[in-house]
Formats: structure tokens, C-alpha cells, sequence
């Protein structure tokens, strides 16, 4: 159990520079998930953790000590990968065996240890068989009992889940979830699924083109996303955002189509000021006045429905209520955010503006 | 599930299979059929009247000590042969996988050998080795060490085995060098994460991965050793100095073109053609036993 140190950490191929510049410090024990769209990073930046892939800039420590120049066999840490990788000559047993049979550990704890991995992932059954030999999902349990035997320093995931079917996944999340809650290891965890970050990260660190966009909790993330890149790639559906204009006394944002949003408390120094608004479809709730829109598309998902209106400005507007619907297709609606669910972002820069 | 073309016309397939057949049989079959025959008879001097001797051209074969003597020296030639080519194409596939400067250049010039004639390649190799004009050849005597591969037959057997493993060291390395591509990247990334170090990954994962390339590379050289390396040994030593390097191709034809010995000639090539069979379903028996198809 360490603790893992990235400072200021970047990478270039050639011109490209793929991590421009990302610092945390994940706790010992910690839970952290890198989320981000495909091609931001996410990855490389889990590889020079791993000393797979060289360190451009920066440093990263593990446990304290800088591993810049260690190999990965140096580092002490544990990886699991998108295909898995496992051993394919070799059976299951021998697959967990491997790291600590290198290590010199002696024959009897090898068996105890991976006898006792076999049984939390339900892997018994299979000791003696070849990876092919098994299912997609028994794989995935197999890559994960290999990084457990090792015990290692800290664990590295990317998108370990991703190619299971939507039942497996879910399933294993809620495995690895409790895994860790059992072992409490500081775990690396790379995903684009916004549900495994969610319901795995002690903190998430959201990343976009090589850069951390926002580090926070899921919930913080959630609540008060850094930007409106956060805000557009967490939640589902997304969060809706409109054009707006503080008004001259800095109490209201003036919304095209005449509407008027009281801000949660006045704020005199941005009167004036252009800004984009944020407001979550699920914050959205049908009232007296608001937002007037004409429903075009309803989307029964079962335990709620997603509404797509269109607003007179012909902008479209999200809204998601609880429950089977109540509206249908052309029928005319009034919507309002509910109190403090109004997100303000810098016109220009996209920055949350608090 | 079952798998099945079908074709309308019945008589498709046989056509299709014509090509292939006619020349099994006009380059194989017929071959090993006429030295069987041949083998169980005798000619007189003029290749006129032929006479059934019952396995006389066997008994007289294998009861000659010099035969047992071109015997020794395909063994320690094949094997020769076949491990330096293996293990010399092996060597180079791993260094070209691996992220050097240059890889392409060095698979293409690599690969070019392959390409080269037998006699040519063996000229080439006079032009270096011959202790007159050759350079290398030249340089060692210069160096007070007495080479001349036309007198020392140990020194004549040195040089046909190592150019003969350098024409077949292109094809393993193209075979071996395709079996290390298809090894997934992330599964030796898994293994220097578990703590191995080069030479622990290359024999526990590499080379395990790579044993079904290896196990054909085997049948393939060893053939080749015994079949395929007449052009070189004979625009090389021609078999000498005494006997040093006939092996038992060149013996075949020694005593049937040369000597004019048909019967004796045939007895050997079914003798040959018997080793090389009995080799082969030997390693598919026992070797490919521990050979692991991903
Ligand atoms: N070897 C390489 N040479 C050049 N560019 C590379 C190399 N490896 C990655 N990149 C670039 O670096 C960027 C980040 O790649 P990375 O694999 O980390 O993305 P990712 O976030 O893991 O995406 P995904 O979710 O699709 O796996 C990409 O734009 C990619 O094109
Ligand atoms: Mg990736």
C-alpha cells in the first residue's frame, strides 16, 4: 500500500503532446478513476504510471520514492488490462503464479495465495484451465486475480470492464467495488464510463485533450462541475446550456426568448456580463411559468422519461421527470430549473464562474 | 457445425484438384516410385538389361563402411545445420522486433540471402573463404593460422555447415519474425509488470508462444539439411577433400551420376527418404507434444 505522487507529469510523441501538465496526489488507499473521452490521455498517463511508457516531464512517486527510472518490475505495482493479456500458454493457476514465482516466494504461499484469490473471484473451478478455455467474464476475473496475488503497492485498471456486456459489467463492478473495500489498495482505475466512475471513485479526475479538467469527488464533480466540459460529460442525459447575459443590476441571467432566472444571490460585480447557463435536465421540473417548450421527442426509459423540447428560440432543451411519461409528442410545456440549480460558465473560457 | 462448399458441376472439384495432383505424381510420385523399382534391381554396365536382385543394392549399401561414414557426417551436418540456422534466425528476429534504428532496412538486407542462387551463394563464399584469393581465407593464414579447406577436412565441413545455415538462416528469420509480431504487445507488458526481465520474458513467454513456429522451422531445416544443401556442398567441396563433407544426398548422386552405380543410387535414396519420414513423424509424435497452438 503506497501512496502515488504525479507532478506537474507530461508526455510528448514527437510534436504531440498527449499530457500536458497533470499533478495529484492519490491517498494511500485511495480510489481514483481518470475519466475522460477517448484519445484525452487517459491511458498514457496510466502507462508512465506503470513505466510502460516513458516520463517526458515531471515526476511520478510511488510510495514516496521516484519512479522515473525504475522498469515496471521495479515499481511494485499491479496492472489490468482492457484485453486482459493473460498468459496464453500457461493455465490459470500458473497465470496468478507467474509475478510470485518470480519473486521467490516460497511454493506453499504461492497455493495459499492464489487458492484464496480463486475463491474470492470464484475462479476454483478453473485453476487448471487455459484462458481459452474460458469465458469473457472468467478472463476478466483471472487478470484480476493475477494483480491481487501480488499485492502490490497499488493497482493499475484500464478500462478493465469495457469489454464485458452490459449485465457482466455491471456485475463486475460491484465486485471490484467490494474487492476494494476489502483490500484497500490504491487503485489507478482508467474508464470513459461515467457509471463506473461514479459508483467506484473515492475521486475522479476528469481529463480532456492531456489536461485535468477537474479533480473532485464524484459527487463535487456532479454538484460543480470546473467547466462545461465536465458539466456536458457527466451526467446523463447532459447538461443542458444556453446562452446568456447577467442583467445591469446583477440579479437575474436574461436568457434569449425573454426569460428571466433569478440568481441564488446577487452578484453586481458581473452585471452585464455574457455567460453560458448550465441547468441539469433532472433539475427541470413543470410549473406555472419558465421555459415554455413544444415537446418533440419523449423518451420513456421506464423508472423516467426524457423530454426534448424545443424552445421559441428553436435552441433544444432536456428535461427529465420521474415516472412513465405524462406528456406526449407536439404538447406544449413549462418547465423552470428548481432553486440553486443554475450553473454559470465564463462565456469565453468555459471555466465555472462560482 | 459443419462446414461444406458444394459445388454444381461434380466434376469441378477434380479439376480444380488437377493442378496440384498431376504434379504430386509427375515430381513425387513417380520419382520414388522409379527409385524403388530401381532399388530392387541390377543393370549391367550399359543401363540395357536389368535383373531382380531382392534387397541385394540394401545389404551392399549398408554394409559399406564408407557408407556409414557419409552416414556420421550428415548427422553432425543436418544437426549443425539446423540448430546455427534456428538459432542464428532467432536471435536476429528478436533483435529486429524490438524498437532499434533501422528495422527495416535490416529485415530487407536480412532477407535478400534467400533470394541468392546455391552456387552463387557458394562462389560468394569462395571469394571469402578460399585461402588464396579469398579475404577471410587470406587474413587467417596471415594471421599464422593454417587454413585451407581443401586439405583439412574438419575445416572443409566447418565451412559448407556454416553456408550452408546462412541460405536458410533468411527463410527462419521471416518465420520467426511474423510468430514474434503476432504476440500480443500488453501480454509481455503483463509480464515485465509481474517482474520479469528480458531474458526471464523471452524464455518463459516468448519462446513458448513462438514454439509453433520453431516446431516447423525444425521439419522444414532438417528436410532442407538433408535434401536441399547438394548445390552448395557440391560447388563448394564437391564432397572433399576425401570425404569429409559428402553427406548422403551427395553420395546419391556421387554413385548414380558419377559412378553410374543406379541400383546402389536408388537403394540409398529409399534408404534417405526412409530417415527423413521416420525423422519427421518422430517430431510430430514427441515434439509437437509440448508445442502450444494459441
Ligand atoms: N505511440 C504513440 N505515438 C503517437 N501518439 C500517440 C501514441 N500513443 C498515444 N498517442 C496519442 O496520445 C493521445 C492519448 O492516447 P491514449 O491512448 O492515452 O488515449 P485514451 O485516453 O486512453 O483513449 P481511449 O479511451 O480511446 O483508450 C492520443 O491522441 C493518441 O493519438
Ligand atoms: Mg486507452
Amino acid at each position: 500500500m503506497a501512496t502515488v505522487e504525479i507532478r506537474n507529469v507530461r508526455k510528448s510523441y514527437g510534436p504531440v503532446e498527449a499530457i500536458k501538465g497533470i499533478d495529484i496526489a492519490i491517498q494511500d488507499g485511495e480510489f481514483l478513476v481518470l475519466l475522460g473521452p477517448s484519445g484525452c490521455g487517459k491511458s498514457t498517463l496510466l502507462r508512465m504510471v506503470a513505466g510502460l511508457e516513458g516520463i517526458t516531464g515531471g515526476q511520478i512517486a510511488i510510495g514516496g520514492r521516484v519512479v522515473n527510472d525504475l522498469d515496471p518490475k521495479d515499481r511494485d505495482i499491479a496492472m489490468v488490462f482492457q484485453n486482459y493479456a493473460l498468459y496464453p500458454h500457461m493455465t490459470v493457476f500458473d497465470n496468478m503464479a507467474y509475478g510470485l514465482k518470480i519473486r521467490g516466494i516460497p511454493k506453499a504461499e504461492i497455493r495459499a495465495r492464489v487458492d484464496k484469490a480463486a475463491n474470492i473471484l470464484e475462479l476454483g473451478r478453473f485453476l487448471d484451465r487455459r484462458p481459452s478455455q474460458l469465458s469473457g467474464g472468467q478472463r476478466q476475473r483471472v487478470a484480476m486475480g493475477r494483480a491481487i496475488v501480488r499485492e502490490p503497492a497499488a493497482f493499475l485498471f484500464d478500462e478493465p470492464l469495457s469489454n464485458l456486456d452490459a449485465k457482466l459489467r455491471t456485475q463486475m463492478r460491484v465486485e471490484i467495488k467490494r474487492l476494494q473495500d476489502r483490500l484497500g489498495i490504491t487503485s489507478l482505475y482508467v474508464t470513459h464510463d461515467q457509471v463506473e466512475a461514479m459508483t467506484l471513485a473515492d475521486r475522479i479526475l476528469v481529463m480532456n485533450h492531456g489536461v485535468a479538467e477537474q479533480i473532485g469527488t464524484p459527487l463535487e464533480v456532479y454538484q460543480r462541475p470546473a467547466s462545461l466540459f465536465v458539466a456536458g460529460f457527466i451526467g446523463s442525459p447532459p447538461m443542458n446550456v444556453l446562452d446568456g447575459r447577467i442583467d445591469d443590476h446583477g440579479e437575474v441571467v436574461l436568457v434569449p426568448g425573454g426569460q428571466r432566472l433569478p440568481l441564488p444571490q446577487p452578484r453586481p460585480t458581473d452585471a452585464g456580463r455574457p455567460i453560458k447557463l448550465g441547468i441539469r435536465p433532472e433539475h427541470l421540473a413543470v410549473a406555472a411559468e419558465g421555459f415554455s417548450i413544444e415537446v418533440e421527442l419523449v423518451e420513456a426509459l421506464g423508472a423516467d422519461t426524457v423530454v426534448y423540447g424545443r424552445l421559441p428560440d428553436s435552441e433544444t432543451l432536456l428535461v427529465r421527470m420521474a415516472g412513465i411519461p405524462t406528456v406526449r409528442e407536439r404538447d406544449r410545456l413549462t418547465v423552470t430549473p428548481q432553486d440553486g440549480a443554475l450553473h454559470l460558465f465564463d462565456a469565453v473560457t468555459g471555466r465555472r464562474v462560482e | 457445425m459443419q462446414r461444406r462448399v458444394t459445388f454444381d458441376n461434380r466434376l469441378l472439384p477434380y479439376l480444380l484438384l488437377a493442378p496440384q495432383v498431376t504434379v504430386t505424381l509427375v515430381f513425387f510420385i513417380w520419382p520414388a516410385a522409379n527409385a524403388i523399382w530401381q532399388s530392387v534391381h541390377l543393370q549391367d554396365a550399359f543401363g540395357i538389361r536389368s535383373e531382380f536382385v531382392w534387397f541385394e543394392n540394401f545389404t551392399h549399401v549398408l554394409s559399406d563402411p564408407n557408407y556409414l561414414d557419409t552416414l556420421k557426417v550428415t548427422v553432425v551436418f543436418s544437426i549443425a545445420v539446423t540448430v546455427l540456422a534456428m538459432g542464428v534466425a532467432l536471435l536476429l528476429a528478436v533483435l529486429a522486433d524490438s524498437k532499434i534504428k533501422g528495422a527495416r532496412a535490416y529485415k530487407t538486407l536480412l532477407i535478400w540471402p534467400y533470394a541468392l542462387a546455391p552456387a552463387v551463394a557458394a562462389v560468394l563464399w569462395m571469394f571469402i573463404f578460399n585461402p588464396d584469393i579469398g579475404s577471410f581465407g587470406q587474413a587467417l593464414r596471415a594471421l599464422g593460422y593454417d587454413w585451407d579447406y581443401r586439405l583439412n577436412g574438419g575445416q572443409a565441413l566447418v565451412m559448407v555447415i556454416m553456408a550452408a545455415s546462412w541460405k536458410q538462416v533468411s527463410y527462419n528469420f521471416i518465420f520467426f519474425l511474423a510468430g514474434l509480431q503476432a504476440i500480443p504487445r500488453s501480454v509481455m507488458e503483463a509480464a515485465s509488470i509481474d517482474g520479469a526481465g528480458p531474458m526471464r520474458r523471452f524464455w518463459t513467454i516468448t519462446f513458448p508462444l513462438l514454439s509453433p513456429t520453431t516446431f516447423f522451422l525444425l521439419v522444414v531445416d532438417m528436410v532442407y539439411a538433408f535434401f536441399e544443401t547438394f548445390g552448395t556442398i557440391h560447388a563448394l567441396t564437391q564432397g572433399g577433400p576425401g570425404k569429409a563433407t559428402e553427406t548422403l544426398i551427395f553420395r546419391v548422386y556421387q554413385d548414380g551420376v558419377v559412378n553410374n552405380d543406379l541400383g546402389g543410387s536408388s537403394a540409398q535414396s529409399v534408404i534417405l527418404m526412409v530417415i527423413v519420414i521416420a525423422l519427421t513423424a518422430v517430431q510430430f509424435r514427441f515434439v509437437e507434444r509440448k508445442v502450444h497452438y494459441a
